[in-house]
């Protein structure tokens, strides 16, 4: 059932998208695109989450006796593990064929347009398969008889070398259009820079010229192209956020480059997309596409040292006394760790632990008391603290707006 | 020629009656150890990868588990990333490695009409390497962290990139047991290379030339050729890596300004043409086996040749296509999406000649033609999907995907694994000298069928919506929980097909039909032996004519080299 | 219906060496170990990060490169002899080969020692360390390699079991001193030219 949603939207997406490419073919190098007004439509209408409710509504459309155990059964299936989604939090999931930003519409449309000539080579190749096996097939009244032999041919083999040549001639010229397109784009002056650094298992997001320095939630602007510079702290990462572009690899002595321009806001999720130990499945990614107000305001916040609030003074004595400043850093305090995550503003966060664990004082609580409950391979030790000290530890770091 | 009278049947078979002496366990098993016989060698090769593939499939079961449902708690993060390192590894460099250079041992000789390999004794010491080498990496188990720290094992993929196999990311020895393990089966793979080249090039039995050389024999030909080049940068790789851990060497230490490129690039310099190393002994079989049950001879036995000659060349030259996200310049993504794309024309040519072949033939649908019918439309999806990661930009999406994950496994498993078990319905009887039951075979068919699109098709949407690979869970709200429920079904299905196979293997070793020497009415020169072939193959040096001796044999009122 | 295709044929039949065959191949797969370590070598010539550097620590090894060039000289006027069955000279000149090798082995050890004791480059001191050490040092154990296999050859002749019909063997084998040697010239190039 949810195959078939996802499915329709992918229909809708691409005959919108289409529209844009086509709008945009004048001018490969252009950065931006402009976006076509059926795109406006937006894909976040379709909610991703079922409840029960949901579910008997959609089943009422598709009533027939034979389909409602098989939708109850999906149903059931995918429950448990889709009300523990954070409803709260609006984001579609991921998909490269809903492509919000402009390398990945690039990309997109070059996709649709392989798999096209795939999909032609499929069915002509598939076709022929199928034909010569039904109708040579070896009958009951054949007799005994040998088929004739035949050896080859020089004329037949010749055609079929040159029309894949010709199909490989135009995929390739296609192909490197789109590379210079997207690679050799020269950076605007008014692009934001963010340097985005890879730990195991967190990214730490650098804006040099703004003076900001935070963790795994990355905010862009929308309509302004975002240029981001890639290191790695050990091991290799990868970057990768479907929606927004692809993925471009972090490693360690060799400094990439990739950059996105969305066209739409909202909240797009990625991860980390090369193997780099045991919790490369946790190192999540969030991408926060703000209206300029929105992130004029964020930048404005996230500028501010720490908030220091009296009324912690005790959480606050724990951090700055506790192994936690040997990790972590909180601007205007004695913490400049850089091991971990900056804190500076933790409580501005939607996620801790790199988008594995919603960031709400109980789930804090939790996850300092034993990090490794929900992350197993995480680098942070649990710090053998008092259930009442980590209390005073949460009541600070959530005063850190 | 033709007036030439031909030998009766039997009349220079003087093979003695097969005489089960009694042999004690001990002898036995001694015997097999000692021997030299490329056919026994190549048995026990076979028998070794089939019994790690029972191993890696139970691996890759236990992953399926894991990934079912989001958020899953059945293999913990360290146990999973051991699960799928090790059945990548074991997969390739102890099942598909092992399993055609087995096929290549059994068959290269008799094909073409010799009494053995060029160097038997060589070919005993290179089974016994890459045997060894398989023993180490799972004692790795064992031996990672010491016996207190039992069940220990590689967990960094099995590509390994670096820095993660240093000292500093991955302490404990399991790197070491993967290193060491892989640098020796890979001195075993090259000395069976050597063997396999020598005995090609320099123990055909008169009128084999080279272009009569069953389809197979060039094609181990080529593939032994190929891993000449492509193992020893592996090799070489393993060796550096070595250096570093145990000599506190700085080839792949960033700290110390080594690259972790450098181990990017001569890893896939092996990587990629390793897969046609893999595949293209599964061509060879499908070239065998496909004309033999259309009727017909091999459509375009020349263009043949040369495309596998050309796969081999180009795939020399691709290897950075895996690497298209590391940040290449644009000249060079944009070189290596040409190169990438002109390995489809020599593939495609061999996918019109497999067609033209059945064209016009008489095609039996026996349990080795059904695999490798299969194989005809898997390799034509995976070429295909292929194609789509060749293209740079779009790769940039779907590297490192499910996408990838299905692609290759298409290529693997719906290409190479269809063929190998062609490979071993249609020559079991040869080996064994009894027939495999038809009836499970056609269970294993369709049942492994069906899993293997359950399984894959699937694999390629999850991809679509962003799910990487190696990830030893997700989060509910990716959406790609159903679509992992479905392919886990799917693993499990295989599974069961597996297991009947298994079962049909060992059953019909006691209870299957007597084969005779040539069940499948074929044509290579190792039907013409009696099933299984004597120790020394033929009791006279064969002597031939054309690509299709026993045709000739068969049809001396048209024989076929009249027309070459 | 199936027996062994044997009728008669006049055609001519012959076929190359496997010997020959299965040592071109064994020397294209070790062309191929070597280039991805000449390649690493030459990768990181000037990243290191802290000295000593080629030009600081390396000479140019002439004795050493002549000898070894020249053993692939006297191994192939042994070859010569062998196959005009002439077992004194080439046991000579088998000899000689052999004393010029180890008159490089036993150099390369010279080198190595004051490499590590007075200039302190160890394999772990720095990547021109790393690559010197195992390019250099990959190329001597093929030496090595074929000392032993020329010093059975040796015993072989010394206690009269090599004669003419041994030719065949013999050549092969030098076949591969002469690959040991060609490699030579690369290694040398690389690390004594290029990278000082």
């Amino acid at each position: 059932m949810k195959g078939r949603r996802r499915f329709n939207a992918f229909v809708a997406q691409r005959i919108f998208l289409c529209d844009s490419v086509q709008h945009q073919r004048g001018r490969p190098r252009a950065l931006f695109i402009t976006p076509h007004k059926s795109e406006t439509h937006n894909l976040q209408q379709h909610h991703r989450y079922f409840d029960a409710k949901q579910m008997s509504s959609i089943m009422r459309k598709h009533d027939s006796p034979s389909t409602r155990p098989f939708l109850w059964a999906a149903f059931l299936l995918v429950k448990p593990a889709l009300s523990r989604a954070w409803a709260q939090t609006k984001h579609t999931p991921p998909s490269i064929f809903a492509p919000a930003s402009t390398p990945a519409h690039e990309i997109f449309g070059l996709s649709m347009f392989v798999l096209a000539i795939t999909g032609g080579i499929f069915v002509v190749v598939g076709g022929l398969l199928t034909f010569a096996i039904i109708r040579y097939r070896s009958r009951k009244d054949d007799d005994a008889s040998e088929p004739p032999q035949i050896y080859g041919s020089v004329q037949v083999e010749l055609a079929w070398t040159v029309v894949p040549v010709l199909i490989v001639v135009v995929l390739f010229l296609t192909t490197a259009r789109i590379i210079f397109a997207v690679q050799d784009a020269p950076e605007p002056k008014d692009a934001l820079d963010v340097t985005v650094v890879g730990h195991q298992f967190w990214w730490e997001f650098r804006y040099p010229k703004l003076g900001i320095v935070t963790a795994n939630e990355l905010h862009v602007p929308v309509k302004q192209a975002t240029f981001l510079h890639l290191l790695s702290a050990d091991v290799m990462h990868s970057f990768w956020v479907p929606e927004l572009a692809g993925k471009t690899d972090l490693i360690p002595n060799h400094p990439n480059d990739m950059w996105i321009a969305p066209q739409r806001t909202g909240l797009f999720l990625g991860q980390c997309a090369q193997f780099c130990g045991p919790e490369h499945a946790k190192m999540l990614l969030r991408v926060y596409v703000d209206t300029p107000e929105q992130f004029q305001a964020w930048v404005k916040d996230q500028q501010q040292p720490a908030v220091d609030d009296a009324a912690v003074a005790a959480g606050r004595h724990l951090f700055e006394t506790q192994a936690c400043t040997n990790c972590h850093a909180v601007n205007g305090t004695a913490a400049i760790g850089t091991f971990g995550p900056d804190l500076t503003h933790l409580a501005t966060r939607d996620t801790i632990a790199a988008g594995a664990v919603k960031n709400t004082p109980q789930d804090l609580h939790e996850w300092i008391k034993d990090p490794a409950h929900f992350k197993e391979g995480v680098l942070m030790p649990a710090m053998q603290l008092s259930d009442p000290q980590i209390d005073q530890l949460v009541a600070y770091l959530d005063t850190l707006k | 020629m033709a007036d030439q009278p031909f030998p009766i049947a039997g009349s220079l078979d003087v093979t003695p009656p097969r005489v089960r002496e009694q042999m004690t366990v001990g002898e036995w098993l001694h015997a097999w150890v000692v021997t030299v016989d490329h056919k026994r060698l190549g048995i026990l090769y076979i028998v070794y990868a089939i019994f790690f593939l029972l191993v890696a499939g139970a691996e890759a079961l236990a992953v399926r588990i894991q990934l079912a449902r989001p958020d899953n708690h059945f293999l913990t993060a360290d146990v999973y990333d051991r699960m799928f390192t090790m059945h990548g590894t074991t997969m390739v460099f102890l099942v598909g490695m092992p399993i055609l250079f087995g096929f290549g041992n059994y068959l290269v000789p008799i094909m073409i009409g010799a009494r053995d390999m060029a160097f038997p004794r060589l070919n005993a010491f290179s089974f016994w390497l890459t045997a060894f080498g398989g023993l180490l990496l799972y004692y790795s188990f064992i031996g990672g962290y010491g016996l207190y720290g039992m069940g220990n094992a590689p967990d960094v993929m099995w590509l390994a990139y670096a820095p993660l196999t240093e000292k500093a990311f991955s302490p404990g020895h399991t790197m070491d047991y993967w290193a060491l393990s892989l640098i020796l089966s890979g001195f075993g793979t090259l000395g069976t290379a050597i063997n396999i080249i020598a005995t090609a090039l320099s123990m055909r039995c008169r009128g084999m030339t080279l272009f009569r050389m069953p389809l197979f024999v060039w094609l181990m030909l080529v593939t032994s050729a190929l891993t000449l080049i492509t193992i020893t940068p592996l090799t070489a790789a393993q060796i550096m890596l070595v250096i570093d851990r145990y000599l506190g060497g700085h080839f792949f230490d960033t700290q110390a300004g080594g690259s972790a490129m450098i181990w990017l690039h001569f890893f896939w310099i092996f990587g990629h043409p390793e897969v046609y190393v893999l595949v293209l002994p599964a061509f060879g079989m499908a070239n065998e086996i496909i004309p033999v049950f259309s009727r017909k001879a091999i459509f375009g036995y020349p263009a043949m040749a040369a495309a596998s000659i050309g796969i081999a060349f180009v795939s020399t030259g691709v290897w950075a296509h895996h690497m298209f996200t590391v940040g290449m310049t644009s000249v060079g993504n944009t070189f290596f999406v040409l190169s990438t794309m002109v390995v489809g024309i020599p593939t495609g040519i061999k996918i019109f000649n497999w067609l033209a072949t059945l064209w016009g033939g008489k095609i039996q649908f026996r349990p080795p033609m059904l695999f490798c019918l299969a194989f005809l439309f898997q390799f034509l999806i995976a070429g295909l999907t292929g194609i789509m990661l060749s293209v740079a930009p779009w790769n940039w999406q779907l590297h490192n995907s499910y996408f990838v994950i299905a692609h290759f496994h298409y290529v693997l498993v719906g290409a190479i694994v269809f063929c190998i078990f062609a490979g071993i319905y249609y020559w079991y009887p040869k080996a064994i000298g009894r027939m495999l039951d038809e009836t499970l075979a056609k269970w294993h068919f369709w049942l492994f069928l069906i899993g293997f699109h359950v399984t894959f098709d699937t694999m390629h949407f999850a991809g679509f919506l962003g799910m990487p690979r190696s990830i030893y869970t997700y989060e509910a709200d990716r959406g790609w929980g159903t679509l992992n429920m479905i392919v886990s079904i799917g693993g499990f299905i295989q599974a069961i097909a597996v297991l009947i196979f298994a079962y049909n293997l060992i059953h019909s070793y006691f209870r299957g039909r007597i084969a005779g020497n040539d069940p499948w009415d074929a044509w290579t020169l190792e039907w013409s032996t009696p099933s299984p072939p004597p120790v020394y193959n033929f009791a006279t040096d064969p002597v031939v004519h054309s690509r299709r001796p026993l045709w000739d044999l068969k049809h001396p009122e048209d024989p076929d080299w009249k027309y070459e | 219906m199936s027996a062994i295709p044997t009728f008669p044929t006049a055609e001519p039949w012959s076929l190359p060496s496997r010997g020959r065959v299965a040592m071109l191949s064994l020397i294209i797969g070790e062309s191929a170990i070597f280039t991805i370590f000449v390649v690493a070598y030459i990768y990181y010539i000037g990243k290191s990060i802290s000295g000593p550097t080629p030009q600081q620590v390396l000479d140019i090894p002439f004795f050493n490169t002549v000898c070894l060039l020249s053993s692939s000289v006297t191994i192939w006027l042994s070859e010569r002899q062998i196959e005009r069955g002439n077992i004194k000279a080439f046991a000579a000149l088998w000899a000689l080969t052999m004393a010029l090798g180890i008159e490089f082995i036993v150099g390369t050890a010279l080198e190595w020692h004051k490499l590590i004791y007075v200039d302190g480059l160890t394999i772990h001191t720095n990547l021109f360390g790393t690559t010197f050490y195992s390019l250099v040092g990959l190329h001597a154990t093929h030496v090595v390699v074929g000392l032993l296999m020329l010093t059975v050859v040796m015993i072989f002749t010394l206690t009269g079991h090599i004669n003419i019909r041994h030719t065949e063997r013999v050549q092969v084998l030098a076949l591969y001193w002469h690959f040991v040697d060609a490699v030579w010239v690369v290694v040398f190039t690389v690390v004594y030219i290029v990278g000082r």
